[in-house]
């Protein structure tokens, strides 16, 4: 059964978001990492780029597959998680900790459209049919 | 015998399944101010028999000849084992593995030539081949601009000393992709890129910088200074280099400071015939961080549960059929037959054989530049040292000099007028390890004669 933490906000597109004050954090799901398999190359945003909902803005590749990573809301880029560069496999360990991201300062204070932890559940229930 | 599988029925009932009149109709979405009306009438087509004699016929006109003319296609001696083992059933059908595990043979082959060519451009990694040399080139170029991204501006400096063709296959291919390119001249004294032609241009922003070796008119570039110079500007340094050549001059790899960061070329020299003209394949090397942005296919190896060798295609998620229009190019295949005719050459060749063709091409070179001292009017117009090709100003028209060398069965050069008329009547001459001392009297002697026989053609001309 897939983890899918009750306090993070989620994308359809398989990203998850948390907030902490001003600053998003981003990361894939475990659902999305498991459908993936061992992650062997991930390209990040730039830092201090600026990207709208919806763009893509990085790559994750595994060993059978590339998927792009779709930015969950629009703002910008404050930092990125250098140590996958080097270790992409943290994303398959601990996709919710040190397999995150990007952190973004949103551009906007209310971050909208986002699924709940039960609504994205349903999404991947639905889409598994 | 019908060669084409489907009878006047099948297409029929194709064309009734999905409810259309004719095949015709297919192509109704093209507008037809882009369709050509009338295409010009094409050739009836012959028989077997008659096609074969045909080819024969146009494959006789290259033979016998005593060939001078290098310029981006050189002959070699080509020891016959290397195309009777390439011509095994095995190999001579093989296509690029798209059920790549179950072709372990194929896969080796590859693997074997990548480390090959790897090894002798001093680079960490090379792919299984592309089309040619100048398709390589600009797969390069666009390898730069995706490792570049960041930049905005995507400039690639080449400089004129490049071959003709390789800049005309990069211009026609970067031109679509907001890719600017600026033309970097050589010094005339010298036919090479110096510190200063570099000046001249006064550009920044660089996003790489191609450096040919030896350049298209056989001379030798200053690579250090090149690359150091590339590289300080913050420049990828691309070298575009004769692959025999690099067995005795310093590889790609070893250019500047920190080495060129990608090598590309025509890998025909090594055991492909010249076979008027093609198939021929081009090679691409990197170093090891950039290779996620080469494109083609890399064959790795590994081991399987059992801990027993085995290959396999490598990096495969950035090729097309998985990364669709985001891959790194459409380029999935490779010229595995010309391919493996290289890999049982240089496996044939070794580093020290390669080495000694290397200098027996440069030796014939030396030897030649002496007889022509006493060819008054011809002057070896570059003064910088040579591979085994030079530039000679001739004092009547190229065309006429090559016509009556051709008396003789002589190949005379490559006409370089077309595409350098500021150079005047000049021409380029190469002497491979396949020409021997009486072929190069022979040649310089039928030059003085051509060069200083009065005759109403040059009368004319003049």
């Amino acid at each position: 059964m897939n983890n899918i933490p009750k306090t993070l906000k989620y994308s359809r597109t398989h990203e998850w978001v948390r907030q902490d004050d001003e600053i998003l954090t981003v990361g894939i799901t475990d659902h999305a990492q498991c459908m993936l398999g061992d992650l062997v190359y991930v390209e990040l945003p730039e830092p201090e780029s600026s990207i709208e909902m919806g763009q893509e803005c990085g790559v994750v590749e595994s060993v059978k597959a590339a998927a792009d990573i779709y930015s969950p809301v629009s703002g910008e880029i404050i930092e990125i998680n250098e140590a996958l560069l080097d270790s992409p496999q943290l994303v398959n360990e601990d996709p919710y900790g040190k397999g995150w991201l990007f952190r973004l300062r949103p551009f906007e204070n209310k971050v909208a459209g986002l699924l709940t932890a039960d609504q994205y559940s349903k999404q991947i229930a639905s889409e598994a049919h | 015998m019908p060669f084409i599988p489907h009878t006047q029925q099948d297409v029929t009932e194709m064309l009734d399944t999905i409810g259309i009149k004719s095949i015709e109709a297919l192509f109704d979405e093209i507008p037809a101010n882009l369709r050509i009306k009338n295409l010009p009438p094409i050739l009836s087509s012959l028989t077997e028999m008659e096609l074969a004699r045909f080819m024969r016929e146009r494959a006789k006109q290259d033979e016998g000849l005593l060939c001078f003319i290098g310029a981006g296609a050189y002959e070699h001696h080509i020891p016959a084992v290397v195309w009777d083992v390439t011509s095994r059933g095995e190999f001579l059908t093989a296509y690029t593995p798209y059920q790549a595990e179950a072709s372990q043979g194929t896969l080796q082959l590859l693997y074997e030539y990548q480390t090959m060519m790897a090894s002798l451009m001093a680079l960490d990694v090379s792919n299984a081949s592309l089309y040619d040399g100048a398709s390589a080139l600009a797969e390069a170029v666009l390898m730069a601009v995706r490792l570049h991204r960041k930049n905005k501006i995507h400039r690639i400096l080449i400089p004129l000393s490049v071959h003709p063709f390789y800049r005309q296959v990069v211009k026609t291919i970067a031109s679509q992709q907001d890719i600017e390119l600026v033309s970097v001249p050589f010094d005339s004294a010298t036919g090479c890129v110096s510190r200063e032609s570099l000046e001249k241009i006064a550009v920044n922003d660089v996003t790489a910088f191609v450096i040919p070796q030896p350049n298209f008119f056989g001379a030798l570039e200053d690579v250090d200074m090149l690359t150091d110079w590339a590289h300080a500007q913050g420049a990828f340094a691309i070298g575009a280099v004769n692959p025999l050549a690099m067995s005795l001059l310093k590889a790609p790899g070893q250019w500047g400071k920190n080495g060129a960061d990608i090598a590309c070329g025509e890998g025909q020299p090594l055991g492909v015939p010249l076979a008027s003209g093609g198939p021929y394949y081009g090679f691409l090397c990197c170093k090891k961080d950039f290779v996620r942005q080469l494109p083609g296919r890399i064959v790795g190896r590994t081991v399987d549960q059992g801990g027993k060798q085995g290959f396999v295609l490598t990096l495969q998620a950035r090729e097309q059929h998985i990364r669709r229009a985001k891959a790194t190019s459409n380029i999935c295949t490779n010229q595995g037959l010309l391919v493996t005719a290289s890999t049982i050459y240089m496996s044939l060749m070794g580093p020290q054989g390669l080495r000694r063709i290397a200098a027996a091409c440069h030796h014939n070179l030396q030897l030649l530049q002496d007889k022509l001292k006493h060819v008054s009017e011809a002057k070896i117009i570059f003064s910088a040292a040579a591979f085994h090709e030079i530039v000679l100003r001739l004092s009547k028209p190229v065309e006429y000099v090559l016509q009556e060398l051709a008396k003789y069965n002589i190949q005379g050069g490559f006409n370089l007028k077309k595409y350098y008329p500021e150079l005047g009547e000049c021409l380029s001459v190469c002497v491979t390890e396949t020409k021997t001392t009486e072929d190069i009297d022979l040649f310089v002697t039928q030059l003085n004669e051509a060069l200083i026989t009065k005759n109403n053609v040059c009368v004319h001309a003049q």
